[in-house]
């Protein structure tokens, strides 16, 4: 929480103005009953009715003033509220964007985006609450005791004991049932994932007819739910019940106090009455105090959980190499690993190893390998999503450390496994590539990502809506607008990282072809489980646990390598034995 | 849905509970009446105390016991009330709850396709909670409140008619108050969650493509579209949480006058009348004078929040009321050793009419033929399983096993011949053992353990720390997406039914497993008549039928050989397999 006070900067003012306005507003409100025992005592005793209506002139004065005060206190208090929680948003998204690939695995982008939505919201509203409440409901309930004490000592001590009963209830029902809440909480949930799951597993569920038996499981966690509500609804609905009981027998044990004092002589029956009001208007403010509370633990571990993701900080250094200065740079080597090995944080083993491969410029390299076997890991190192542990990897002879990010990454098209669009026309996704890149330049790289056809037969083309993800395309189509995403940008390295596994051969097959035969074709890097996607690449890397298994072209590896055989015959064999395969 | 209909829905379930709805309410009467009462005495009381050896301490004692009496049975009453409500919202909202399950498991499966499973499940869940909240406590709210103020105004008139006018006059100005900055309001509201919906989306999109994001150096348009929109989000939010935090203060300062009038009026009265109206009795005004406008602010809170229930109430009875699929025929056989022949007769079907995509298929399956269905991505492969489970029912034709049309015999029967296995892993909450035997909940430990070695499942689960009874969370987190499979696969292996629909794996399973699953499918398929959505050339070549499909239709059909000659789709599709 205290890393986040820094964004109050600026806004000093609104915090200390918002509550002392509040606070105003509250203490005109302690005067109410005074002048209340003024009338009675002052003007119906004597008879005095230009007495009364001064007193009643007074008593709108105070509520005008506190309508005033407490106006200004709700104006400062939201301008500070909504202010901080910009600033944090702000900071906080910035933030994130300066994170690199290791930190965000670290984090995991839904917990990103909570920490984004909802934790801020409520610390909005938790910090709002209390400047407006923090300040006054105690004050209220304290200062009201405190008027008590100035009419009358003897009649005041109720509240001294009525005040510590009442909060012992609400406080105690409150600490009771929190934790029973959220088990009634996680028995909703299990309803909730319950039906989730009949659902999404409907298909499953009907083919083995599990219906019956889902329903019983179903009226199980149900019936679970209904034991803890009622549980927890028996407590608090001892709630009302018992601060009523108190206030009112504090009331009454006030009424005979103060008749004892009055027979005395030492207060008057206005006074009574005071007390009377001031014993009515604490129970209000504990209730709501109560629930401050709650708001404000809840904000606090909000603000904690805010503050742990910007105290992250990136573990990469940016290089400084921005393309400008003609540095001597490899013109025969497009990439290069030298003796690379990755080991990612908190993980016990190298997630590669020992990786040394060189790639020339306008080459076609395969990467092959079962799942965990490291490809996506090497391919994410040459744009520099993740730093080596060991070893150097080279972009156009230089190490990619010495780089500005956005000097490498604009040399190099990535097409991710999961292919994301995002919510804007097909022509605003294109333009992620290329800021400028006009239609002609778009159609180009479509047609090479075999997704030109099916764009033009969109309604509106380029301008064709695409749904947040993407979700109002087909996968393969997803991915072929990915792929033509990267191009759009005219890499001069092309890594499709198991992208086109929704394709079938034939659009696979085309799209390799039409990369090829591009002008100026980049060099490029294919990713994938597929044999035939990569048997004609200009050289084949063979990953297995991390490590190296083979290096070489198709031919060379059906000799050598004995996993890159294996691979291949669970896909090629019986064809072969047919002979269609080598047609 | 009409709301009058939805509220005799309402009714029909709260009849259920009508004696508790009955006690409820008569606390709820007792509870307001008597919380009224008490200003009152409290006001009796004070005037048993005039001034200095003026208190009249035998009726102060006297009053004192009254109100301990009213006290003890108000809390009484106030529990016993806020027992039945709870007994009957909980009790309402499980009856509820499980009649929407129950009709989840009948509806047909074209309704679950067509909706989003978290709109379904936010109708079962969030809004059953809704509907509860709002209408079942806010029926009981506005039935205490209206009692409060017409309970207020009778005790109030009694003790004093022009005081009384005061505040029947003025109190109205507080709810037109409350109502105007309501209004006023709205549009800032709308304003300002319409921006924070912009910037959820953005957010969603941003962070959580955060990679991509960076991938394509595209973070300071990010930031700088962010900070667009978090700038204007600023501005809304101040202006709709400023102006409608206004409501608080004014309808307090509203109250305030009539608080001031009362106590204008009230002693003046004092005066005038020369003690008819007493002390005390004025200090009972003034209290209820503080109480009276309270229940006005609750109810025009309570009425939003039963038109919100009302709403809700109707999309969970749309769920409920939804036309379940066609029930079982009548005489419904049940099959017995099902041999596996299939017959599909003129068979015609579409999702939606105005696009018809299986027409006129004529297909005979011999028991133990394997029938290979390929195709392009999207072309529709899962249609035909949909059609054999009866997921789906044909529009025209028919579709037989061992001679019985699927439509004569019961679901339950034809489903469990088949044994399927998807792409789209899927496995329930569950121990890997509960998810094995779902096709035969009676396995014996070797029958499962054997099938798990058939399908070469069992070395990996009895790696893990559980072994079999390693439980399976929603996401199923733990498990790679090849052990999935592998357990779906023994899933069948292990129930062994006479009829297989298989979908072959592709990319997201490494090579190894791949080749395992591979010998699994292998083995499970040898003497059974299978469907196979296949991706594998050899799985095609082997197979005895070829459904080639495209766009939703079946264009060819035939053995691989014939098709070649053909040469139409297939062979294209078969060629290009080898082209660079």
């Amino acid at each position: 929480m205290k890393a986040l006070f820094k964004y109050f900067k600026g806004y000093g003012k609104e915090c200390v103005l918002g509550p002392l306005f509040k606070l105003l507003e509250a203490s005109f409100e302690l005067l109410i009953p005074l002048v209340v025992v003024q009338i009675i005592d002052v003007g119906i005793a004597e008879g005095d009715r230009t007495y009364i209506v001064k007193m009643c002139l007074i008593m709108v004065a105070l509520g005008i003033i506190g309508l005033v005060c407490s106006l200004t206190a709700q104006f400062f208090s939201a301008k500070a509220a909504v202010g901080f929680s910009a600033r944090v948003k702000q900071a906080l998204f910035h933030h994130i964007q300066g994170l690199s690939y290791s930190e965000i695995d670290t984090i995991g982008t839904s917990t990103m985006v909570t920490r984004m939505t909802s934790d801020i919201n409520q610390l909005q509203s938790g910090v709002n609450l209390t400047l407006r409440l923090f300040l006054r409901s105690p004050f209220i309930v304290f200062g009201a005791m405190i008027m008590a004490f100035t009419i009358n000592v003897k009649a005041a001590v109720v509240f001294v004991v009525v005040i510590p009963l009442l909060s012992v209830v609400v406080y105690g029902i409150m600490l009771l049932t929190i934790p029973m809440y959220r088990k009634v909480q996680n028995a909703l949930d299990q309803v909730l994932s319950r039906t989730r799951a009949n659902l999404t597993g409907v298909r499953v569920i009907r083919a083995f007819s599990k219906e019956e038996e889902e329903i019983s499981r179903f009226e199980k966690a149900n019936h679970e739910l209904v034991g803890i509500q009622t549980a927890v609804g028996s407590i608090s609905a001892l709630m009302n019940p018992l601060t009523f009981a108190i206030i009112n027998t504090g009331i009454i044990w006030l009424v005979y106090r103060g008749a004892v004092q009055v027979d005395q002589g030492i207060i008057t029956q206005g006074e009574v009455v005071a007390l009377v009001n001031y014993m009515s208007q604490i129970l209000i403010e504990l209730i709501k105090l109560a629930n401050l509370i709650i708001t404000v633990t809840k904000a606090v571990a909000c603000a904690g959980r805010i503050s742990g993701v910007l105290q992250i900080q990136s573990s990469m250094t940016e290089g400084t190499y921005d393309g400008e200065n003609g540095r001597v740079v490899n013109d025969r080597c497009a990439v290069e690993f030298a003796d690379v090995s990755v080991r990612y944080c908190n993980a016990s083993e190298d997630s590669l190893q020992g990786i040394t491969l060189e790639v020339k410029k306008g080459s076609v390299i395969g990467i092959i390998g079962g799942t965990g076997s490291g490809k996506t890991t090497l391919v994410n190192l040459i744009p520099r999503f993740y730093d080596v542990t060991k070893g150097t990897v080279r972009v156009d002879g230089m190490d990619v450390k010495e780089y500005r990010y956005q000097t490498l990454r604009d040399k190099i098209g990535i097409v991710p496994q999961k292919s994301v669009l995002f919510t804007g026309t097909i022509r605003s996704n294109m333009q992620w590539g290329k800021k400028d890149a006009t239609d002609e330049e778009i159609m180009k790289a479509l047609e090479i990502a075999q997704a030109k056809e099916f764009v033009l037969q969109k309604d509106g083309g380029l301008d064709a809506e695409v749904a947040q993800g993407g979700k109002n395309f087909s996968g393969g189509q997803r991915q072929r607008l990915a792929i033509a995403r990267a191009i759009v940008k005219h890499p001069k390295i092309l890594i499709l990282d198991d992208s086109a596994s929704a394709l079938d051969y034939a659009t696979d097959a085309a799209l390799r072809k039409a990369i090829r035969e591009m002008e100026d074709p980049p060099t490029l890097f294919i990713v994938s489980q597929r044999t035939a996607s990569m048997m004609h690449a200009d050289q084949i890397l063979v990953l297995e646990d991390g490590e190296a298994a083979g290096l070489g072209t198709h031919e060379e590896l059906l000799k050598t390598c004995e996993v890159y055989k294996e691979i291949y015959d669970s896909q090629f064999k019986k064809e072969a034995k047919g002979g269609v395969a080598n047609a | 849905m009409r709301n009058r209909h939805i509220i005799k829905k309402v009714l029909h379930y709260i009849s259920r509970y009508w004696g508790l709805l009955i006690l409820s309410l008569v606390m709820a009467a007792v509870s307001a009446l008597l919380a009224l009462v008490l200003p009152i005495l409290t006001g009796d009381a004070i005037d048993m105390i005039v001034a200095k050896g003026q208190v009249d301490f035998d009726g102060l004692s006297k009053i004192i016991n009254r109100m301990l009496t009213v006290i003890g049975v108000t809390i009484v009453a106030q529990y016993i009330m806020n027992t039945c409500n709870n007994k009957i919202t909980f009790d309402v909202v499980r009856d509820i709850r499980r009649e929407a399950f129950e009709k989840i498991e009948r509806l047909p499966l074209s309704y679950i396709d067509a909706h989003p499973a978290g709109e379904i499940v936010s109708r079962v869940i969030a809004d059953v909670d809704q509907f509860a909240d709002g209408l079942l406590m806010g029926f009981t709210q506005l039935f205490t409140g209206m009692l409060t103020i017409v309970g207020t105004l009778v005790l109030m008139f009694r003790i004093n008619v022009h005081v009384t006018l005061i505040v029947v006059l003025i109190t109205p100005v507080s709810l037109f108050v409350a109502a105007f900055i309501a209004k006023k309001t709205y549009d800032m509201f709308r304003l300002q969650s319409e921006t924070r919906a912009e910037q959820t989306t953005l957010i969603d999109e941003m962070i959580g493509n955060e990679k991509v994001l960076q991938a394509f150096s595209y973070e300071d348009d990010a930031m700088e579209q962010f900070d667009e929109i978090n700038g204007r989000l600023q501005k809304a939010s101040l202006r709709a949480i400023f102006f409608s935090s206004t409501t608080n203060p004014s309808t307090r300062f509203v109250n305030s006058l009539v608080y001031t009038g009362v106590a204008l009026a009230g002693s003046m009265t004092v005066i005038a009348t020369g003690g008819a109206l007493t002390v005390g009795q004025l200090s009972c005004l003034l209290s209820y004078a503080n109480q009276y406008t309270k229940p006005f602010n609750e109810i025009s809170g309570v009425i939003t929040e039963l038109q919100n229930a009302i709403a809700c109430a109707g999309r969970i009875f749309e769920l409920i009321e939804e036309e379940p699929q066609i029930p079982e025929a009548e005489h419904a056989v049940t099959l017995h050793d099902v041999r596996g022949s299939l017959k599909l007769e003129h068979v015609g079907f579409s999702y939606v009419p105005e696009r018809s995509l299986i027409e006129d298929l004529n297909l005979t399956v011999k028991p133990g033929q394997r029938i290979a269905i390929v195709g392009p991505t999207g072309c529709g492969k899962t249609t035909l399983i949909n059609l054999l489970m009866r997921f789906y029912d044909v529009n025209q034709g028919s579709i037989a096993v061992d001679g019985t049309d699927i439509r004569e015999m019961t679901r339950k029967s034809l489903r469990t011949s088949f044994g399927m296995v998807l792409q789209e892993t899927w496995l329930m909450n569950g121990t890997i053992r509960d998810n094995i035997i779902m096709g035969k909940p009676d396995a014996t430990e070797e029958e499962i353990v054997a099938a798990a070695k058939a399908s070469h499942a069992h070395s990996f689960i009895r790696r893990l720390e559980h072994g079999y009874d390693t439980v399976i969370g929603e996401n199923e987190g733990t498990l790679s997406q090849g052990q999935k499979q592998l357990i779906c696969i023994t899933r069948v292996m292990l129930a062994l039914p006479p009829m297989l629909i298989l979908d072959e794996a592709t990319s997201s399973i490494d090579t190894r497993t791949e080749i395992k699953i591979q010998n699994a499918f292998a083995r499970m398929m040898q003497g059974r008549t299978s469907f196979i959505v296949a991706h594998r050339l050899s799985t095609i070549r082997e197979a005895d039928i070829i459904l080639v499909m495209r766009d939703g239709h079946i264009v060819e059909q035939g053995d691989h050989e014939s098709l070649l000659e053909q040469n139409g789709f297939y062979a294209k599709l078969y060629n290009s397999q080898f082209e660079t």
